[in-house]
């Protein structure tokens, strides 16, 4: 008996959305055969590296370079006067600033980037560095935002008029010398009324300390002028390959058909690798002058200490409530530590990112949100690590507010929550501050969480632990960490996201070969993501193709259709959306195709997983394979040969995942300590492409957060000397800190996006800081804790214990 | 992160060692697993011109255990204290801190010898050492000589060794009694907050003898001997225990760093001495 080929077979075997598709990545990175950029090796290629500021605030009398360049193999030393001439001593920031590439009279942060010492290896480079003379002369340091705000230390002497006047920066008039910007979201006048005659209002401030997003792959690339016919090659670590093509062909005057961007293999980037940072500039303009290959790659202390920091926000909040929990207001001021430079990298019209979702997944009828971004001696970066702009820091806040509010109520947390939730009937819901949030159901995904982890029976449990450690019969206390969250990602809409002018669509284009196979290629690039896996699964189901016989190809602007790259939980929302509208083109085509040899009416035929099938007669069809030899080889009236299509896709709105997690944890009073011993996650990222991808997505943003939340920091002492410089004192935790993660989900698809995806990556980060957070706040709650700040290492959990009192 | 230059020397027997220390004096160094070496010449923090690999050195990587005391060459690694199970039952206390140092990379190449003539006041043995009346033998163009662990560590990276003695061994006498080794850290491969060895003999239900020694809490080693005092004669009650705590945290001296201020690090010595004296007399 012959074995028929079933409707499910043939589904299963395409591995299209749902499946858990293995990563086709892995089988190259789990061999080592992974391409990265420090794998690039060219003939003649020389090394670069910087010699650094020790100081945080100096200035520069001298630069003497003559010592460095008797090293053997030191074949040139760069500094601003050498960058003068083409005008590449400055470069433009994300942020609408401008970012010293080498310290030009001055230094603003320790690590500045003073000299760029050109050899032929990295360890003559080394050599050289350390024999650059520099005559600094200290500057009083500031570190401290508030301070700097009433300091009459400049620290930014390029940003006043010669009359003195404070000119107005690229996002409105600044109040003060050491001021970047005022930005304001919501209606004051009437959130400040509502607060006013509130039955009930809780106020708290709250630290979001400086952190750092620290890749496995630290910064680095490969610049190589081709002087013969004119054109830059770069490879670099980038997480935007088209955006920084266009911004070196601006500031280097290159024509952009003559810069070859080249995104290899990279090693995780969680917004570290989205700016422009001076090292590009400098190999770029080594290699100019050398006329050979320049690399440049950063060690891990120069990660940690000057490429792109993440978080550092100073918020003040205030929250009113009706007596039962019915919450009428929420007022927020951010004092922002930018550091010496503004490089955020934000859409443009956005200076604080999406922090304007800091009502979260809560029906607020009125809000106000304020943010002052502050210059000090610290190094420049504000990303988003591991988030959507901003929406970690949006999400703590609001995640904390409540919980404080729950306090001054004597109320759960949970049932707090859950009176507030923005009801299903709700959406599309727009929020005070603004965003239309497309969709949710939070009520379910609450109810879900709760009942998962069998919350009145911890709450209980809870309650018999406080009565045990009073009596002295343990000295371990239990805290519940509730979190939920609701994400904004996928920028964004060019109507009002674009970073520099260049708008926030995506790409993807398709080409089918004629034996059914297809590669298609995407303006984002995967830095880990698995999109090599996951976007194959999106063409599988859209055009009927096995993803196993479809190749994706991201990262070489020369080849890839332009975009604006991977972060911010972007890809999957907007590229993703472009590669199943390409899909769709394709489908189309193919239609007219099958019912040409069917001899049908193209509305006669319909398309069943790979094959177009004539309505009504399914057993008459043409598989998609088939259709795709037709298209190249069989004259068809009316049709063009080939099947391509390209899609530009300007998603309409953004996504808004949402998720609920659960943190139960253990804290030894006397040491600090924190155990986890459990941790639950449900996660709605809409219509799920690959659960496996997701579940390693999930785990990875909880790690993340356990990280900042529990030590993660990037610590400056008074003279602004970093304290946190190398991976024993930055915390990143290893499989012996983290718990078993518990994951779950609901799927509640997003109304516009073709397919219903929201994104995922993020969500985890963003949602697990507070989890963690409010874990060991609820511990100390009994005890008549509101609120410490992040991050809760030993000696800081140590100290709110002994604080309230429960050392003896 | 990449060190100045330096000549590498790989002799193949101690007199070869000797002879380079001898002719290169200060620019020269020993090397061992090298986990501590290289980062502080990656940092360029040491300036080592001629690096001495003992690698190729026979002789140094034995374990024996005698009838009242176990000799552990320089070159026996912390991986190779953990899988002897020799030791395991003559000297449990050591695999157990040995598990407690670092991860398991930084195991198979960091050796006893390194670690305990490191004079980081972070190392975990030096402390284990002492609280095991251990003595090092150190070699040098004089011959060889004995230095008790007690009296070897001077300062943070000072110690009873010349520059131009190179250490072959550690030499415990055979441990009694119960024994414990406690270290809190904030994460895998970070050196201890606090960290105590106990080693602790019980006779009919008092407590005949108790060596007790502290980790990076002062800029050496900290073997307090007024400690372990206070625990002899008593049933290591809760008021002996106290005493022997207070007794400690009279010797140590810890500085506020990444880890945290003075007070939380001596708040944490008291708590992490006393689970280690509990455990170590249920053992006993
Ligand atoms: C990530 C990381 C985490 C760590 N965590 C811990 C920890 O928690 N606890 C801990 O105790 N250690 C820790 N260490 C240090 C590790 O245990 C080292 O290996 C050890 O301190 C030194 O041993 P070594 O064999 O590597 O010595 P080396 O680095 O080779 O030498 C260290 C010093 O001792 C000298 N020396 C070495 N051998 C001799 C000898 N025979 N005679 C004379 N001088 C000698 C060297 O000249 C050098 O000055 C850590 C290291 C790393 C990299």
């Amino acid at each position: 008996m012959k074995d028929e080929v079933t409707r499910e077979d043939r589904v299963a075997n395409l591995k299209g959305m749902g499946c858990s598709r293995k990563r086709v990545e892995d089988a190259r990175f789990t061999q080592g055969k992974g391409n990265y950029v420090d794998d690039i090796k060219l003939d003649g290629m020389l090394f670069g590296d910087f010699v650094r500021s020790p100081y945080a605030h100096a200035r520069i009398k001298s630069i003497d370079t003559s010592a460095a360049l008797e090293v053997p193999g030191v074949l040139a030393v760069l500094t601003a006067d050498d960058l003068r001439p083409l005008g590449l001593h400055w470069m433009p920031t994300l942020a609408g600033d401008k970012q010293m590439v080498l310290a030009d009279g001055k230094v603003l942060f320790q690590g500045q980037e003073v000299a760029f010492v050109v050899a032929e290896d990295r360890y003559a480079a080394a050599d050289g560095i350390e024999l650059v003379e520099v005559d600094y002369e200290e500057l009083p340091v500031i570190v401290d935002p508030f301070e700097s705000l009433k300091s009459d230390v400049v620290l930014r002497e390029d940003l006043v008029a010669e009359d003195g006047s404070i000119p107005a920066g690229a996002h409105g008039p600044r109040k003060h010398h050491n001021h970047i910007f005022t930005w304001e979201a919501g209606d004051k006048d009437t959130t400040d009324e509502v607060i006013a005659n509130a039955e009930v209002v809780a106020e708290e401030s709250m630290y979001y300390h400086r952190t750092h997003p620290c890749p496995l792959e630290t910064c680095g690339c490969v610049a190589s002028m081709d002087k013969v016919n004119g054109k830059l090659t770069l490879w670099g670590t980038f997480q935007a390959p088209h955006a920084i093509r266009t911004v070196v062909s601006l500031i280097s005057g290159i024509e952009e058909h003559n810069i070859r961007v080249i995104s290899p293999d990279i090693g995780g980037g969680f917004g570290n690798k989205v700016g422009a940072y001076p090292g590009y500039v400098c190999s770029v303009v080594a290699s100019i002058v050398t006329g050979k290959p320049v690399k440049w790659i950063e060690d891990r202390m120069d990660n940690l200490m000057t490429t792109a920091f993440a978080r550092d926000y100073w918020m003040k909040g205030q929250i009113s409530a009706t007596k039962e929990g019915k919450i009428t207001g929420l007022k927020c001021h951010v004092t922002a530590d930018h550091g010496g430079f503004d490089a955020c990298a934000d859409p443009t019209k956005f200076p604080a990112g999406f922090m304007n979702i800091c009502t979260g997944s809560y029906d607020i009828p009125t809000a106000h949100l304020e943010v002052d971004g502050v210059y000090t001696n610290k190094a420049p970066g504000g990303v988003s690590y591991r988030c959507s702009f901003r929406v970690t820091e949006a999400v703590y806040f609001i995640e904390r507010m409540i919980e404080v509010l729950a306090i001054k109520l004597n109320m759960d947390a949970a049932e707090l929550r859950r009176i507030n939730f923005i009801r299903k009937e709700q959406f599309p819901y727009t929020a005070a501050l603004g965003w239309e949030y497309d969709s949710g159901d939070y009520h379910t995904a609450w109810d879900k969480a709760l009942k998962a982890v069998d919350y009145d029976g911890l709450r209980a449990e809870q309650a018999q632990r406080v009565e045990d450690f009073k009596a002295g019969k343990t000295r371990k206390l239990m805290g519940i960490g509730l979190s939920f969250f609701t994400e904004i990602v996928g920028a964004g809409p060019v109507k009002n996201c674009d970073i520099l002018g260049l708008g926030m669509f995506d790409s993807c284009e398709i080409r089918i070969h004629p034996t059914g196979s297809a590669i298609a290629r995407l303006g984002t690039i995967s830095q880990g993501q698995g999109h090599a896996t996951t976007f194959a699964q999106i063409l599988a189901s859209e055009i009927g193709l096995p993803a196993d016989s479809i190749t994706i190809e991201e990262g070489d602007t020369d080849t890839a259709p332009y975009g604006l790259g991977t972060y911010g939980s972007r890809s999957t929302p907007v590229a993703g959306a472009a590669t199943a509208m390409a899909g769709r083109k394709i489908r189309a085509k193919a239609q007219m195709i099958a019912a040409y040899l069917l001899e049908v009416h193209d509305n006669d035929v319909e398309f069943d997983v790979d094959r177009f099938v004539v309505k009504g007669a399914p057993e008459k069809f043409k598989t998609m394979k088939e259709i795709a030899f037709a298209a190249y080889n069989q004259a068809i009236p009316g049709i063009e040969p080939g099947l391509e299509a390209v899609s530009y896709y300007d998603p309409p709105n953004m996504t808004y995942p949402f998720g609920a997690y659960v943190c139960v944890m253990d804290i030894d009073v006397d040491t600090g300590v924190p155990e986890i011993r459990r941790f639950y996650a449900l996660d709605d990222c809409g219509t799920r492409i690959n659960p496996m991808i997701i579940e390693g997505q999930v785990h990875g943003g909880l790690t993340e957060a356990l990280a900042v939340a529990l030590g993660q920091e990037i610590a400056y002492d008074d003279m602004g000397n970093v304290k946190t410089g190398t991976l024993m004192d930055f915390f990143l935790p290893t499989a012996w800190e983290v718990p078993n993660y518990e994951t779950d989900f609901t799927v509640t698809p997003s109304p516009h996006h073709p397919i219903g995806a929201k994104g995922v990556g993020e969500s985890p980060h963003v949602g697990g800081v507070p989890c963690f957070s409010n874990a060991v706040q609820d511990a100390f709650r009994p005890f008549g804790n509101t609120h410490t700040n992040m991050p809760h290492d030993h000696w800081r959990i140590w100290r709110t214990a002994n604080e309230l009192g429960l050392h003896d | 992160m990449i060190p100045a230059a330096f000549e590498y020397h790989r002799p193949q027997d101690m007199a070869g060692v000797l002879a380079v220390l001898e002719e290169h004096g200060d620019d020269a160094r020993v090397m061992a697993g090298g986990h501590s070496l290289i980062p502080m010449m990656k940092l360029r923090m040491a300036d080592v011109p001629h690096l001495i690999d003992l690698q190729d050195v026979g002789g140094l990587s034995d374990i024996e255990i005698g009838d009242d005391s176990i000799r552990i060459g320089a070159m026996v690694t912390q991986a190779a204290i953990i899988d002897h199970d020799g030791l395991a039952s003559a000297a449990p206390i050591l695999r157990e801190a040995a598990l407690q140092i670092a991860d398991p990379q930084v195991r198979y190449m960091g050796t006893v010898g390194g670690n305990v003539a490191n004079g980081d006041p972070g190392n975990d043995m030096p402390g284990l050492m002492q609280c095991l009346d251990a003595v090092f033998t150190v070699v040098g163009p004089d011959g060889e000589r004995d230095i008790p662990a007690r009296d070897f560590y001077e300062a943070a990276y000072m110690t009873a060794r010349e520059d131009d003695e190179v250490l072959t061994r550690v030499t415990i006498p055979l441990p009694k009694g119960g024994y414990a080794y406690e270290k809190q850290k904030r994460k895998i491969g970070d050196y201890a907050t606090a960290a105590a060895a106990v080693q602790i003999v019980k006779e009919g239900g008092t407590c005949a003898s108790a060596a007790i020694a502290m980790t990076n809490l002062s800029d050496t080693p900290v073997f307090s001997e007024t400690a372990g005092a206070a625990l002899v004669g008593t049933s290591v009650d809760d008021a002996a225990l106290k005493a022997a705590v207070a007794a400690m945290l009279d010797d140590i001296d810890p500085t506020e760093d990444n880890r945290g201020p003075i007070a939380f690090k001596k708040h944490v010595a008291g708590v992490i001495l006393r689970r280690a004296i509990e455990r170590a007399w249920s053992r006993a």
